[in-house]
This record gives C-alpha cells, sequence and structure tokens, in this order.
C-alpha cells in the first residue's frame, strides 16, 4: 500500500457570488507517492498545484475520486472522512507546509514551532528542545525565540513556519513552495531536512519552482497540466 | 491516549426543533461532538446559533429532538428525561457557559475568589484554605493579578470580567463548555488576549466545547470544526478550514468573501 494515492480527483469551484459561475479546476488527477519517495508537481502558476495539495490535506473538499493516505496501518479516504477522521489523520501522519505563517497573537516562536509536536503527545520539555534545535538550524537568533513572529520580517517568519512544518516527522509531507524567497543557506537547510525526511520513510508531494531544489529532492516529476482544464 | 471512550461522542444532538409559537427558532439540528473537539456556531442575528446554544444546554426544552450526553460514569442519558436537580447539577460540575456578558455568568457583589470558590463548593469542596489556593491558581491562570482576588468584579475591566467568568467556569474541571460571543464588546488588543487564553486552556484540558459566534476570525482561531446556519437551519458543516476555505453553499460564500483582509 503506497503511503498516498490519489486516484481520478477532480475538483470544480461554484462561485454563487458570481451567478453560480462554475470553475473547473482539475480533472482525474492521479498518482502515488510511496514511502521514501518526493513527488514535484510541475506546471504554470494556475495549473492547480496548490490545490492538489490542499485537497490532499482536506482543506478543499473533493468533488470525486479518492485520496488515500495510509499510516501506521491505518488507511483513511480524505475524500470521504468525517472532519475528526481528517483532524485525526492530520496530527498522526500528515504535515502540510506553506510558506506562510499564521502567526497567533501573543504565542512565542519558541511556542509556535513546539506547539505540533506537543499536540502529537510529546512531552512540553522535550518538544520545546527539539523546538529549539530547528529554530537554531534555520539560523532564527536566539533573541527573537520568546517572542511573538508578528512583528517579525517575512524572512524571518517563513523560517519558523518551516522549522514548525518540518519538526515532526510525519509519514507524508506537503510542501508548497517551502523554499521560495530564502537565501542560499536557508535553501540548504531545507534540501538538507527534506533528504533526512525522505531517509526515514516520509512520502513528500512538492511544488518546487527553484530548478536546483527540486532537482536535488524530487524523485519524480507530475506534471499538473494533464490534469488542468483552466489553466 | 486514547481510552475506549473516546470512540463515542460526547454530545449527540438529534434533530433539534424549536418553534417559539410558529416562529421558527431552530430546525432539525442533528450532529455530534467528541471529547476534545471545539465546535463553532456561526451566522447572523437571528440565524437560529443562540436558540440552538440553549436547546443544547437545557435552558429551553425543543419542541422536537433530543440531546443525549455521556455521563463521566460512561453511561448515556438523555438530558430532557433527567430530572431538573440533575441537569441543574450537570450544568453547575460538569459543564461551563461562558456568557456574552459577564455580568450574566458572574455574581457581580462577590469576590473574584468567591465567585471562583462557589462553583468548587457547589462540587463538594470544603476546605476554605484549599479552595483560596485553587481559586488563587485559576486566577492566575486567567492572568488576573493576586492582589485583585479580593476585588468584587465591579471594580475589573471588561476585559478581566470575561476572564474571571472563564475561570469560575472552568475550575470544576468540566469536559464540555458552552460559550455564546465569548469576545463579543470586547476592544480588539484585549480580544486577542482572551482568544490565546481560551485556545491555550481549551487545548491543554482537552474540553469540548461549542462556541457560538458571529465572527469567522475567532471561529478559525478556536474551532476545529464549524456549523454555518441561516434562517433557523445548519446550512453548511465541516472542517473549520475546509469550510473557510472553500465554502459551498452562497450564504457561507458571502460570509467568507465579507471578511476584510487582515
Amino acid at each position: 500500500m503506497p503511503a498516498l494515492e490519489l486516484s481520478d480527483v477532480s475538483k470544480t469551484f461554484t462561485m454563487h457570488l458570481q451567478g453560480g459561475l462554475r470553475l473547473p479546476v482539475l480533472r482525474d488527477v492521479s498518482f502515488v507517492a510511496e514511502r521514501g519517495q518526493c513527488i514535484a508537481l510541475t506546471g504554470p502558476s494556475g495549473a492547480g498545484k496548490s490545490s492538489i495539495l490542499k485537497l490532499i490535506f482536506g482543506n478543499y473538499k473533493c468533488d470525486a475520486g479518492r485520496i488515500l493516505v495510509s499510516a501506521d496501518d491505518k488507511t483513511v479516504d480524505i475524500a470521504n472522512a468525517s472532519p475528526r477522521a481528517i483532524l485525526a489523520v492530520r496530527q498522526r501522519a500528515l504535515g502540510y507546509v506553506t510558506q506562510f505563517l499564521r502567526a497567533v497573537p501573543r504565542v512565542s516562536a519558541l511556542d509556535i514551532v513546539a506547539e505540533p509536536l506537543i499536540v502529537k503527545g510529546v512531552a512540553r520539555d522535550d518538544a520545546t528542545a527539539r523546538a529549539a534545535m530547528m529554530l537554531r538550524r534555520f539560523n532564527v537568533p536566539e533573541r527573537l525565540w520568546s517572542l511573538p513572529p508578528a512583528t517579525f520580517s517575512g524572512g524571518e517568519q517563513q523560517r519558523i513556519n518551516l522549522a514548525r512544518g518540518l519538526l515532526p516527522k510525519h509519514p507524508i509531507l506537503l510542501l508548497d513552495e517551502p523554499t521560495a524567497s530564502l537565501d542560499a543557506h536557508n535553501r540548504a537547510v531545507v534540501v538538507d531536512i527534506v533528504r533526512e525526511r525522505k531517509r526515514q520513510g516520509a512520502a513528500i508531494v512538492a511544488i518546487v519552482h527553484d530548478d536546483a531544489v527540486r532537482e536535488a529532492v524530487a524523485d519524480i516529476s507530475v506534471d499538473v497540466m494533464h490534469f488542468a482544464i483552466a489553466a | 491516549m486514547t481510552t475506549p471512550d473516546t470512540d463515542t461522542p460526547l454530545l449527540i444532538a438529534k434533530g433539534l426543533t424549536k418553534y417559539y409559537g410558529r416562529q421558527l427558532g431552530c430546525r432539525d439540528a442533528s450532529f455530534e461532538l467528541y471529547e476534545g473537539e471545539v465546535m463553532a456556531v456561526v451566522g447572523e442575528s437571528g440565524s437560529g446559533k443562540s436558540t440552538l446554544l440553549q436547546l443544547l444546554s437545557t435552558q429551553i426544552e425543543p419542541s422536537s429532538g433530543s440531546v443525549t450526553y455521556r455521563m463521566r460514569d460512561g453511561s448515556l442519558a438523555d438530558l430532557w428525561r433527567m430530572s431538573e436537580p440533575a441537569r441543574r447539577f450537570l450544568l453547575r460540575t460538569d459543564w461551563g457557559y461562558v456568557h456574552q456578558d459577564p455580568q450574566l455568568g458572574l455574581r457581580m457583589g462577590v469576590s473574584a475568589g468567591g465567585n471562583v470558590g462557589e462553583r468548587l463548593m457547589a462540587v463538594g469542596a470544603r476546605n476554605y484554605q484549599d479552595i483560596r489556593a485553587t481559586a488563587t491558581d485559576w486566577l492566575g491562570r486567567v492572568e488576573i493579578p493576586h492582589d485583585r482576588i479580593d476585588d468584587t468584579p465591579r471594580s475589573y475591566s471588561g476585559g478581566m470580567r470575561q476572564r474571571l467568568q472563564i475561570a469560575r467556569n472552568l475550575v470544576t474541571a468540566p469536559r464540555l463548555i458552552f460559550m455564546d460571543e465569548p469576545t463579543g464588546g470586547l476592544d480588539v488588543s484585549v480580544q486577542a488576549r482572551l482568544l490565546d487564553l481560551l485556545r491555550r486552556i481549551v487545548a491543554e484540558m482537552r474540553i469540548a466545547a461549542i462556541v457560538v459566534t458571529h465572527d469567522l476570525a475567532v471561529a478559525r482561531l478556536l474551532s476545529n470544526r464549524i456549523m454555518v446556519m441561516k434562517g433557523g437551519e445548519v446550512i453548511e458543516a465541516g472542517l473549520t478550514d475546509q469550510v473557510l476555505d472553500d465554502p459551498h453553499q452562497p450564504y457561507t460564500q458571502l460570509l467568507v468573501s465579507s471578511i476584510l483582509p487582515a
């Protein structure tokens, strides 16, 4: 059983505020990600790459097809799972990393990074220690750790979000442009961590525009134009 | 982490309907809530969300439908077949109810410590030192300064009153808490502090919560599930981020598109 299997996934948006305009974006998306494998989604912007990641994470509702996520001997079809089942899969097995941090008022950078581990049941001290290591790896200055990131620069917020998203060793990892606007050093950190997670058996689906980074991490490219309807 | 019970819902609503005379309050609301889940109920004034909250918390009797609750001993109880005293006891101990207006949830003439201690006494606490110590601890957790414990909430600001109401509700370690517009009427900075506090405490205590709010940002920050109500009916429900990022119903799309960008 592959870690992730999409078969015949389709998505159409209906815009009721525009007189019920129907906007088909994806048709019959099918691919498989095995453990330890990184799939790169390629195609021009607007082709639906990010929509595919959002469908897998359950952020968008799947109209048709199946999205099978397998971890710990359990398989869940995200396309037909209850909210409770999707939340359980996310907590246990599914990570989703974008370049944007959704800042929560008053929560320190260190706590933001540690939170997903605590939710997974890791003791607070242990989670905080591992979060600190991750922030150090991304060169976030220690004097910022105790501050809420709302006032940080865009680059600092992005690194904090990457530290948060890449810290838990999820069996399935979805990456949406993780290296966009990072400097060379931090790009290399992301590449290192992604390779590390692959060695640990994670299945990864990534959108990466930087050719060098994509070549460094991806095993297979899937051209989303095959599934796109309106580009 | 998993106990056998977590596969049984904590609360089951089936076909909850309420008519006020011929006027519809809420029609055919059904859902299941599990331990540790936070569900937001959103909709505009008159959508039926407050009626639903009152039906669930047994403050008004449904015209039809049922509410079933899993008691601490694991048995399932139909709330409208319970005796009135048993329902009241549940509300005082295993449940919490946070009103939008803290004056409705607090005793304004009693000290802050007394407000918190009173709930403890309802579950049988009698030792004054223990009660005072627990009350002090809880006031600290909701960030009320130690030296204000003997003051009455009359001398408190709106944000402090709301935090005190939360401490009063949570001191008995309830399993389910109802909140009716908990941040309504507070300044934005005060709201942020309260939301952060609620979010942290609810997650740490793994309390189930039903939060009525007209503010989608509050729903996004606090809840994992959401129900959208309009004209007394639930028109859309699901994961909070899914409903807010990919709304299907015309009314939900209107609500989501009406949010001002941050």
